[in-house]
């Protein structure tokens, strides 16, 4: 188009680019800027663009502009390439000149270059391994779009050498700021699986990753990988379940597509049924209830026998707004998932998406036209008041009316039948003959399934004899003979109609039909059929060979019930067949002869004669080609096509029992790598003891889908616990007062019941339970006890049975299942409940150690929001306190005069300053005389810092107590060594820390942790492999050995094998991180990363102390 | 899961071919040749084609076939719908979809589908971040680029891709600042022989082009809601909103999108004898027969307009598909031209405006083959027609606000009627 333009304004820019050849000059190239050979090229390349299409630019010529070093010229040259390429023509000579350019700073430029390399690179491995520097440079840009494009590039170039290096570049991609980024390796790695398979469990660690990821970007790409590597492993689905739920409306339309499908497997295997007998659902009742609590458990002891997990209601009604999606393949995703997982109920809610779906392009229609096929067979009713939506048009092509008339036929009843045969009249008169036969087929099938109409259309068909078209009449016939076949009594009539016809008829099968028909029922019509076959014996040679079978058939039968008339005939007919072309004939022809005319050799065989050829058959059943599609999900490419495409995933049954349903919660509240510690926000949170720790997750997460990741729940350890009970009393909050005005009036006295413990209570069970969560309540002080009351009365009037859905408004309903709901949760998991409990009412960081130092650990971590946000490193250091605490000897009381010391490691950062290690040490006076003004004295070295804990002023025979101090070790374990003092006496004492005591744990995510271990390889790796211990193998013990050891937090993985360890020093806030991997047997390999070298090498000595066998 | 697109034009031509994993021999493209020619009509060729190691899903579009190859199970709406987004993307680029346009613009063409998929997994899709990807060519950014070697491709990722509003790009300005919304109803009617209708529906769309700066949003209320009987939504609407409130709240895309698609049916949901919301805007009276043993035949065809509310009725364009049996028709228009095409055996009568007064007809004779029986079936009549002003189904726009932006923007909204399926049996 622009090639004139082009070249003139190119010979005017002439000077100009000269003049800026130097500018223009490229430093990947070899720098031989001559000016005529520029000339040449822009003379070439003028040339090429005067017959370009004639005779195509020579490789040659594309080569040399390749090498200049004009950009526009390259630029050009490429463009021709893909040019090319686009074509199907191969380019690939070119590969060595092309891929110089890869480095090339303008981005178009680039960009072709990277079309090219994918195209190509595969052809010519050994080339495109020059570029691969390049990209690995890339990856390193700070803009997101270059990192992106480089990772996209560099995962599509299938070269199998370079798999590590991809690995290598999907983990840190995978970790990588920019969610777009992320999406990129969650692509990458499907192209990583498809070029090496055997990287499957690398992969699977990624996923597992990304899959946490809280970017909508990332959750459709990741779950696609997922799709395609790991289909299997449905137990990396169940954390990342409700946050996919949540997420799914804000995935961009593709990805929802796939993760609906993903979602619609999983559900299959984590629910029971929902489509049992009598079960029904009001959906405000049930919406409501969801979005109190969706962590409830569902409650047993319901007369109801089955009811909804939580989870699975929460997927239907998130997917529903879905099904107003303008994308045609999310509404059908949805769809099918409503097919296949809503109660029967519910799934007409999809009928208006698919039947609105119809007015979009033809394609979309034919594959939404097939799964209503396979629908309706199933459930006529969801598609029955939109018949008339399908009702052909002479315009649509004839795969779409064909559709159509199945489903008009599947949706055929008592009702509606006189409707749809009077469109149907219409069809069989249209001019497109293959659809006219197909409606035929559809009346006769219309005919059997309803009784009332069988003889109309009998008659109609019969009428439709006399078509002139051929294709019609044969049809009919085809289609009269399967109906005649329900009920031959009384058709006598028709069948000798049909012989009438024999002659006018050509098709073949119309005409086997007909003797099939005649021979059938030879008896009824017993002075037609000899002269059917008289005609047919002369005409036996030019039939056709499904016709001639048939005669043969006839004449036997005659043969048995009127062999006066027939037996010449038959055995002319038998004759003829026996020296017929085609072999079936002849092997037929040879077994009826055997079957039917005695001889000696014969046997017993043919005294049955009679009754194998005649004997009764069934009718044959008009069924749909529909049928037996539901054997697929819906929606699927193998549905479509009726066949098992490869890479179909079965659709499970459902569980007869559900499987643990708390394999969903988030219990563990994932450390967020974004946490910025606000006072302000952590403190009020803890004073109100968090109540609502519980939605905090997935609060979390819909704050996180708008962008803004804060999440003051992140910093809490132990507090998280607090009791599901409580929680769903405070989440209901504003709504538990409403609600408790409208039911006062109705059942005060079910209230009074509750406070007697629910004496009517149906069952003892319920009763327990219900004590146990009034008991529960009460422990956990902050419930207020207007909704616990509530709570209460609500569920024991649910008790009594006679609260009736009718009465109670929708939110009363909803407060009833809430609290009764809310009971079974803790009945089932007691031990963890109560554990929980428990704790929320002593200290929630739970150190075993003597108290009544002046910081209470307590306090502390009270306090640690405030001590901590005053360091602002970028990740948290967080405080996971761990217990027990070895504590070592100070002071032998033997030496120190009566005064006996013993410290221990609280493993807290030290509040005054956070680069000193926090000891406590624990005075005890063991003489019979009050020790006095215990203080400290000199310390050694001169350099060491320490804060000296205040002196104890009297220290009475016998008492004891502890106090705080900090030391500033400087990451070292060289001994501080001081005095302790009391008035009378000072006792040197020295403190060695364990190496493991100079850190404090960090959390980080296992994105980070990968992260800050790629930069901390080389110098900064220590190994080691040891056997384990035979106690130590088991994850919880030996994440218990390594954290006892050393102060180190544990990064959630999830993989089974791998643990990951985070710290920091106390001091330099240097990070060192653990890595644990278990190797066959007892053999593992212990990785420290960490900068102080020294350290590393003492905490491994220590580890693999700690862990190996003795 | 979109392993190679192959684009096919009416001769059968492979005129480009893109591969996003593996090249794959566009041999493949020999089982859909072979499905094409079983297929009497382009549209008959079966859009989903198994074939031994592939599957082949196409979609015809000006006359082109865009072949997708994929290789293992993947939801074939997927594939169809993506596909089609890719032809809607390349006429927003070159105005038109022919196979002149791609083959001219075919770096463009491949640097979209490189955008487009990865993997074979749809990445960018959205217009607007796509225009910010890759500009769209005109002829003075061609000739700008030559000569400054600048590029149509962007440098920096699309805000849009990671923002709240992937739909719109930031950083938009515009002087003047005008929103334009048309609601377009299609009506889909089949109408029986003796004039009563069988059954009609109406297909509405709101289309918009938005140009206004910053980020607006807007709501748009309607006077009557609940006509809708089913909507889908452009993704930046907001359903709760909608659910709540039947208003449509939203942040538009910079420039043409389509806001809304609903659907307002006659019969579906309410009890029978409910009176039929959709008014039938055209009548049709005809009388087309054959007699038999004669070789002539009677074709006679009145239009008339009813219940437009007064508007006119433009851009009548009646055809139909006489039998085979008819070798030519010799007619006569009261009005406009009509063409008769032997080999296809197709009557269309280009009618124009409908003039109350004097109501257009076409009347005449048809001449069949002299000894061929009479044609069993009669022909059906399809209608196309356009009523400026008016939504038929009665729809009507409340008001549009904007908040969020300070200026105040120029609003416009028209109404358009059409005929979409329109058939009357004879």
């Amino acid at each position: 188009m622009y090639g004139c333009g082009f070249s003139a304004f190119r010979l005017e820019a002439r000077g100009a680019m000269k003049a800026a050849l130097v500018s223009a000059e490229n430093l990947q190239l070899s720098l031989q800027p001559e000016l005529s050979q520029e000339e040449q090229a822009l003379t070439r390349a003028r040339r090429c663009h005067d017959h370009k299409e004639a005779q195509g630019p020579g490789n040659d010529e594309l080569k040399e502009m390749l090498e200049s070093n004009k950009e526009s010229l390259k630029l050009e040259a490429m463009k021709r390439i893909i040019g090319l390429i686009a074509k199907g023509k191969n380019a690939s000579e070119l590969f060595p000149a092309v891929v110089k350019n890869v480095a090339n700073k303008n981005i178009e430029l680039k960009k072709l270059v990277y079309v090219y390399l994918v195209r190509y690179a595969e052809e010519q491995q050994d080339l495109a391994l020059l570029s691969i520097s390049t990209f690995q440079r890339a990856l390193k840009d700070p803009n997101q779009l270059i990192r992106a494009s480089a990772l996209r590039v560099l995962s599509s170039i299938r070269v199998p050498i370079i798999v590590p290096i991809m690995m290598l570049a999907i983990k840190e991609s995978a970790s990588d700021m920019s969610p777009y980024v992320r999406k990129t390796s969650a692509h990458a790695i499907q192209k990583l699986y498809s070029l090496d398979p055997e990287q499957r469990e690398h992969l699977i660690e990624v996923i597992e990753k990304l899959l946490k990821d809280k970017s909508t970007l990332v959750a459709g790409s990741v779950v696609m990988a997922f799709e395609e590597v790991c289909p299997d492993r449905i137990d990396l689905i169940h954390k990342n379940y409700r946050k996919l739920c949540n997420l799914l409306v804000d995935v961009e339309e593709w990805g929802q597509v796939v993760i609906i499908s993903m979602l619609t497997r999983y559900a299959r295997t984590q629910f029971t049924s929902p489509w049992q007998e009598g079960v029904s659902f009001d959906e405000n009742n049930e919406k409501a209830f969801y979005d109190s609590d969706s962590e409830e458990k569902r409650d047993e002891t319901e007369t109801k026998p089955y009811m909804m997990d939580p989870d699975h209601r929460l997927l239907l009604r998130n997917t529903k707004p879905l099904l107003q999606s303008r994308n045609t393949a999310v509404v059908m995703a949805v769809a099918q998932l409503y097919w296949h997982l809503a109660p029967t109920h519910e799934v007409s809610a999809v009928t208006k998406s698919l039947v609105r779906l119809l007015r979009s392009h033809r394609e979309v229609q034919y594959v939404v036209l097939q799964n209503i096929a396979t629908m309706s067979i199933q459930r006529k009713g969801m598609f029955e008041p939109y018949m008339k939506s399908f009702y052909v048009r002479s315009t649509d092509p004839t795969h779409i009316k064909t559709l159509k008339l199945e489903i008009l036929t599947n949706l055929a009843n008592e009702a509606n039948i006189s409707t749809i045969l009077r469109e149907f009249q219409t069809y069989v008169k249209s001019q497109d003959k293959a659809f006219a036969a197909a409606t035929i087929q559809a009346i006769g099938r219309c005919a059997t399934n309803i009784s009332e109409v069988t003889d109309t259309c009998l008659n109609g068909l019969v009428l439709l004899l006399s078509n002139r078209d051929e294709t019609v009449v044969a049809e009919s016939v085809v289609v009269i003979k399967k109906l005649l076949q329900t009920q031959p009594t009384q058709h006598s009539e028709i069948i000798k109609h049909m012989a009438k016809l024999f002659d006018k008829i050509t098709v073949a099968m119309a005409r086997a039909s007909i003797l099939w028909l005649i021979g059938e029922y030879c008896e009824r019509v017993p002075k037609i059929a000899p002269d059917v076959l008289r005609k047919m014996a002369k005409s036996f040679t030019s039939e056709e060979d499904i016709v001639k079978l048939q005669i043969v058939n006839l004449a036997a039968k005659l043969y048995l019930t009127n062999s006066k008339q027939t037996k010449l005939l038959t055995q002319y007919i038998l004759n003829l067949g026996k020296y017929d072309q085609n072999y079936d004939i002849r092997d037929r022809t040879r077994f009826i002869r055997q079957l039917i005319v005695p001889n000696e050799k014969s046997g017993a065989l043919s005294k049955y004669a009679r009754r194998i050829l005649l004997a009764p058959k069934p009718a044959p059943l008009l069924q749909s080609a529909f049928k037996d599609r539901d054997r697929y999900q819906l929606g699927t490419l193998s549905h479509s096509l009726n066949l098992k495409a490869s890479g179909y995933q079965e659709l499970s049954d459902w569980p007869a029992v559900a499987p643990d349903q708390s394999v969903r919660n988030v219990e563990v509240i994932e450390p967020v790598n974004e946490w910025v510690p606000t006072v302000g926000k952590s403190k009020p949170a803890k004073s109100a003891k968090s109540e609502d720790k519980f939605y905090s997750d997935s609060e979390g997460e819909q704050v996180d889908r708008k962008g803004s990741k804060n999440s003051s729940s992140s910093s809490n350890d132990s507090s998280s616990s607090s009791s599901s009970s409580s929680s769903s009393s405070s989440s209901e909050g504003s709504g538990s007062e409403e609600s408790d005005e409208e039911t006062s009036d109705e059942s005060p006295k079910s209230s009074s019941q509750s406070g007697e413990g629910s004496s009517e209570s149906e069952t003892d069970q319920k009763k327990e339970k219900n004590k146990k969560n009034t008991d529960s309540k009460a422990k956990s002080k902050a419930v207020n006890s207007e909704s616990e009351e509530n709570n209460n009365m609500v569920s024991s009037s649910s008790e009594d049975g006679s609260a009736s859905s009718s009465s109670d408004s929708d939110s009363d309903t909803e407060q009833k299942k809430s609290s009764s709901r809310s009971k079974p949760k803790v009945h089932e998991r007691p031990p963890k409940e109560v554990s929980l409990l428990d704790l929320d009412d002593v200290a929630p960081s739970a150190p075993t150690t003597p108290k009544a130092s002046a910081y209470s650990p307590s306090l502390l971590s009270d306090l640690e929001g405030l001590s901590l946000s005053s360091v602002s490193s970028p990740m948290q250091v967080t405080v996971q306190p761990f217990g027990p605490v070895k504590s070592h000897e100070l002071l032998h009381h033997m030496s120190g005069k009566g005064l006996s010391a013993r410290y221990h490691f609280p493993r807290q950062p030290f509040l005054y300053q956070p680069s000193m290690v926090q000891l406590q040490i624990t005075l005890t006076n063991a003489s019979d005389q009050p020790l006095e003004g215990i203080h400290l004295g000199e310390h050694s070295p001169a350099s060491l810092t320490l804060h000296r804990f205040s002196p104890v002023e009297r220290l009475e025979p016998q008492a004891s107590v502890t106090v705080s101090m900090g030391i500033d070790f400087n990451d070292s374990t060289q001994a501080a060594n001081f005095q302790l003092c009391t008035k009378e006496a000072e006792f040197s004492v020295s403190i060695q820390p364990a190496v493991g005591e100079l850190l404090l744990p960090a959390s980080l995510t296992q994105a980070d942790f990968e992260k800050e271990q790629g930069k901390l390889l080389g110098m900064n790796e220590t190994s080691a492999t040891i056997t384990m211990a035979e106690g130590h193998c088991s994850s919880a013990v030996l994440n218990k050995q390594v954290r006892s050891m050393a102060n180190l937090g544990e990064v959630i993985t999830g993989h089974n094998n791998t643990h990951r360890f985070a710290g920091r020093t106390v001091s330099s806030g240097a990070l060192v991180l653990v890595t644990v991997e278990k190797r066959e047997a007892a053999d593992a390999t212990i990785t420290v990363n960490t900068d102080k070298s020294v350290m590393a090498s003492m905490l491994l000595r220590d580890l693999k102390q700690a862990l190996a066998s003795a | 899961m979109i392993h190679s697109l192959f684009l096919v034009n009416s001769s059968g031509d492979i005129f480009l071919e893109k591969h996003w994993k593996s090249v794959v021999s566009r041999s493949v493209c020999d089982y859909f040749f072979e499905a094409q020619e079983r297929a009497t009509e382009p549209e008959n060729v079966p859009p989903v084609i198994p074939t031994p190691h592939h599957y082949l899903i196409s979609v015809l579009r000006h006359r082109i076939y865009f072949v997708a190859v994929i290789q293992s199970e993947v939801p074939p709406l997927f594939v169809i719908e993506f596909l089609h987004r890719v032809v809607d993307t390349f006429q927003d680029y070159f105005g038109v979809c022919t196979e002149a346009a791609i083959k001219d613009n075919v770096v463009v063409v491949y640097e979209l589908l490189e955008e487009m998929l990865d993997n074979g997994f749809p990445l960018a899709t959205e217009s607007n971040i796509l225009k910010e990807l890759i500009k769209p060519p005109t002829i003075l950014r061609t000739m700008v680029n030559t000569i400054t070697g600048s590029t149509n491709v962007g440098e920096q990722l699309p805000t849009g891709q990671l923002s709240v509003v992937p739909w719109r790009r930031t950083g938009v300005k515009y002087t003047n600042n005008e929103a334009y919304f048309d609601v377009v109803e299609e009506i889909d009617v089949i109408i029986d022989k003796s004039g009563s209708t069988i059954t009609a529906e109406i297909q509405g769309v709101i289309d918009a082009c938005v140009k206004l700066t910053g980020m607006p949003d807007l709501t748009l209320s309607f006077m009557n809601p609940r006509l809708l009987d089913d909507v889908s939504f452009h993704p930046c609407v907001r359903f709760k909103r909608w659910e709540a409130e039947r208003i449509l709240s939203f942040i538009p895309p910079d420039g043409n999108f389509r806001l809304l698609s609903y659907h307002v049916s006659s019969q579906n949901g309410y009890p029978v004898g409910y009176r039929s919301l959709v008014a039938i805007p055209v009548y049709v009276k005809h009388n087309i027969t054959f007699r038999e043993g004669s070789s002539q035949g009677r074709f006679d065809l009145t239009l008339g307009p009813k219940q437009t509310m007064g508007k006119g009725v433009e851009a009548v364009l009646v055809s139909s598909q006489l039998p085979r049996g008819v070798l030519n028709a010799n007619l006569s228009a009261s009005q406009g031209t009509y063409t008769f095409d032997p080999v296809t055996k197709m009557l269309t009568w280009d009618v124009g405006k409908i003039n109350p007064q004097k109501l257009p007809s076409l009347k005449g004779s048809m001449s069949l083959q002299a000894g061929a029986s009479k044609p069993d079936e009669n022909p059906s009549i399809n209608i196309q027609f356009k009523i400026q002003q008016m939504a038929i189904s009665g729809l009507k726009v409340n008001r549009l606000d904007m908040y969020g932006e300070k200026y105040k923007p120029f609003k416009g909204i028209k109404y358009m009627t059409k005929a979409g399926k329109f058939q009357v049996r004879t």
